[in-house]
């Protein structure tokens, strides 16, 4: 009987499968959600859906198959009563928006203008879906879906007190904050930590020493002696390099969270501070940067050839900087940065370049295009795919 | 057999749904949520309204499969076998029962608790598909398979630190505590503290949202951090006024350690109440 519903929420992409269904009616049979819409959609999502990030997705889609099952309610109409916070919306674009799209917004009169845009679109669309159920801006047809902030991504203006019988649950779309699809940043991060943790666990084991065992127990007369190998702890060394100011500064938050990852994944991690590109000093602490420099050369003897390089950097500056004996923008460097990369390429065999700006800019930028050459093409983005893709290389 | 909520733990209406789905059913029912949120609780919770006894599988990082069925100790049955021990010659004085054993095994049905499934290795779910599907597994020394005698009711948490394996999330129901809003909140401050008073728990419930509601902050105070502050605040004798957040001196609201646990949050925290203090 629910075979189209099945079918629909199927082809709404969300990963349901005949098993699941099976037990929805099994569920059914036993009379567990009966005479209630909303104890059915909930027996729905517990047998069906299997993750947080996907409740939205059923959401959508269980309301758009059982439209008009239950009268729509006037209880909507308070939803855009409470006002948009200007921080929410001014940290969350901030987070999303790159250069170019800062440009085009301060060209439209700077940010309180478009606040205001906004809080006046958000008046109109009150009026006119008054009773609806739809929320402002879905399809990017108004200015802001296309800055980024899509106001489904967030709650705009929803209304806590609500009252709640009257509401249908699923039109309420709660999780659309857990949709993995909306969320960018923090949740990339934790991904690509989940990929480190994936790689940094290879071969690890608890074993018996078998030759050690029967050589110590011959010699205890017969008797038995058992020894035991410590437990193999994750070898892989990383050496990070980290690219710090100028073009990086927007970058610094996931960066700082893929830092943090990676020190609680790695235990052999050494880590290194550079400005745009590497010359003949980099240092470890970014505030005493002047003060506290350590020698390339010194690092290049220091680390041996099974540390794994992991430079991550925007490489966006002046192509001078990396061809150019003299082109540092901060001092004069006697040997072009482009050498010293070589150098570092050289010792360490294994080595990626991860790039937390946008893959398609990448070829607009010329430095980028160097730096990817020099790298042998091993250039990946900062995305949960991009650095499954590092960590590939990698290994 | 329904559960309807206790004493001391506050249900909405999917939860309950939930676990009464997955007893009926008889299918292990995984919760997840934010820290905080009652994930633990709720299995004691149950085993306590049901009057069943409860069986706790806390998982961590070396925890293996097999560790839950049962273990075999060899090593143990090799010496006694030097030393001419009577003990020896029976296999099954060597074999401790892992939890999942004791829960088939019992003479009534048990709640089973595997706490914190994303522990383990990301191979440890799939170690488990047969024995939570089917409730039976092979023990391969004394050749003999361990069926459970009663289904139990399983509850598995997770913190979402791994991704689970479609073929095991296919064989368990699934729900997500949600944090819960201001009215299930003052349920549950209520069954935790019946003697409060009204004025502190309004305002004090005010000052948790409002931190919960701040951008930016990294973790966001749960359930357990909110009753510790109000124990706190008990304990101290904090009064109504101290919370009232109209005075601009004291908009930091008093041992907000309870609630703010992470370095960066608390800097966080100070930066936009002196940044609203000056607006005001």
């Amino acid at each position: 009987m629910l075979i189209d519903f099945f079918l629909s929420l199927k082809e709404s992409g969300l990963p349901v499968s005949v098993k699941e269904y099976l037990n929805l009616c099994e569920a059914m049979q036993k009379g567990l959600a009966y005479g209630s819409v909303d104890d059915f959609y909930y027996l729905c999502r517990t047998c069906l859906i299997k993750d947080e990030a996907n409740y939205d997705r059923f959401d959508r889609a269980f309301a758009h198959y059982f439209k008009g099952v239950e009268n729509l309610d006037a209880a909507l109409t308070k939803l855009f009563e409470k006002d948009i916070p200007d921080e929410w919306l001014k940290m969350l674009s901030e987070k999303t928006l790159s250069d170019e799209e800062k440009a085009q917004i301060e060209a439209m009169g700077g940010w309180d203008k478009l606040m205001e845009t906004l809080r006046q679109r958000l008046e109109e669309q009150k009026g006119r879906h008054q009773g609806g159920n739809k929320w402002i801006g879905t399809a990017g047809t108004s200015p802001f879906g296309a800055y980024g902030f899509n106001p489904e991504g967030i709650r705009v203006g929803q209304d806590k007190s609500r009252n709640k019988s009257a509401v249908k649950v699923w039109d309420q779309r709660e999780y659309r904050d857990y949709d993995s699809q909306v969320e960018l940043g923090i949740r990339n991060v934790q991904m690509a930590l989940r990929r480190l943790r994936k790689f940094a666990r290879s071969g690890a084991e608890e074993e018996l020493d078998l030759d050690h065992t029967i050589k110590a127990t011959a010699s205890n007369a017969g008797h038995l002696d058992i020894k035991m190998v410590p437990e193999r702890h994750n070898r892989v060394k990383v050496l990070l390099f980290l690219d710090v100011g100028g073009s990086m500064d927007e970058y610094i938050h996931r960066c700082e969270e893929l830092f943090s990852a990676a020190k609680t994944e790695f235990k052999h991690l050494e880590y290194f501070y550079f400005h745009n590109f590497f010359y003949e000093s980099v240092w470890r602490n970014n505030r005493l940067r002047h003060t506290e420099k350590f020698s390339t050369w010194d690092v290049l003897n220091k680390y041996g050839k099974d540390y794994k390089l992991i430079i991550v950097g925007d490489a966006t500056m002046s192509p001078y900087e990396i061809l150019q004996p003299g082109g540092s923008v901060e001092h004069w460097n006697e040997e072009a940065g482009s050498v010293w990369l070589q150098r570092l390429l050289a010792t360490y065999k294994n080595a990626a370049w991860i790039n937390p700006s946008q893959e398609a800019h990448w070829q607009w930028t010329q430095s980028v295009t160097i730096t990817r050459q020099l790298m042998g093409d091993r250039m990946y983005p900062m995305t949960v795919e991009g650095l499954d893709r590092a960590m590939k290389a990698l290994l | 057999m329904k559960f309807t909520g206790s004493q001391k733990y506050i249900t909405t209406q999917d939860l309950m749904l939930a676990v009464n789905a997955a007893i009926s059913l008889q299918r292990p029912l995984l919760i997840k949520g934010e820290p905080g949120t009652g994930k633990t609780m709720l299995a004691e919770q149950v085993a306590a309204s049901l009057g069943k006894p409860l069986l706790q599988w806390h998982i961590k990082s070396t925890t293996k499969a097999q560790q839950g069925l049962y273990e075999y100790d060899a090593v143990s049955r090799l010496r006694d076998s030097q030393l001419g021990d009577e003990k020896v010659n029976d296999i099954r004085n060597y074999i401790h029962q892992g939890t999942l054993w004791q829960a088939f095994n019992a003479d009534k049905q048990v709640v089973l608790l595997i706490d914190e499934i994303d522990k383990a290795d990301i191979e440890f779910p799939n170690d488990l598909l047969r024995e939570l599907d089917r409730m039976e597994f092979y023990c391969y020394e004394t050749r003999e398979t361990i069926r459970a005698k009663h289904r139990p009711i399983i509850f598995i948490t997770s913190n979402n630190e791994k991704e689970l394996p479609d073929a095991f999330l296919r064989r368990c129901f699934f729900h997500y505590i949600r944090f819960p809003d201001h009215d299930t909140m003052q349920q549950i401050v209520d069954v935790h503290f019946p003697g409060l008073k009204k004025a502190l728990l309004k305002e004090a419930l005010q000052v948790f949202f409002d931190i919960r509601e701040m951008p930016g902050l990294k973790k966001k105070p749960s359930t357990s951090e909110l009753l510790d502050w109000i124990k706190l605040l008990v304990a101290e004798d904090i009064p109504v006024d101290a919370l009232k957040s109209g005075d601009a001196n004291k908009l930091i609201p008093p041992l907000y350690g309870a609630l703010i646990k992470n370095e960066q949050d608390v800097h966080l925290f100070e930066r936009l109440i002196f940044l609203s203090k000056r607006r005001g």
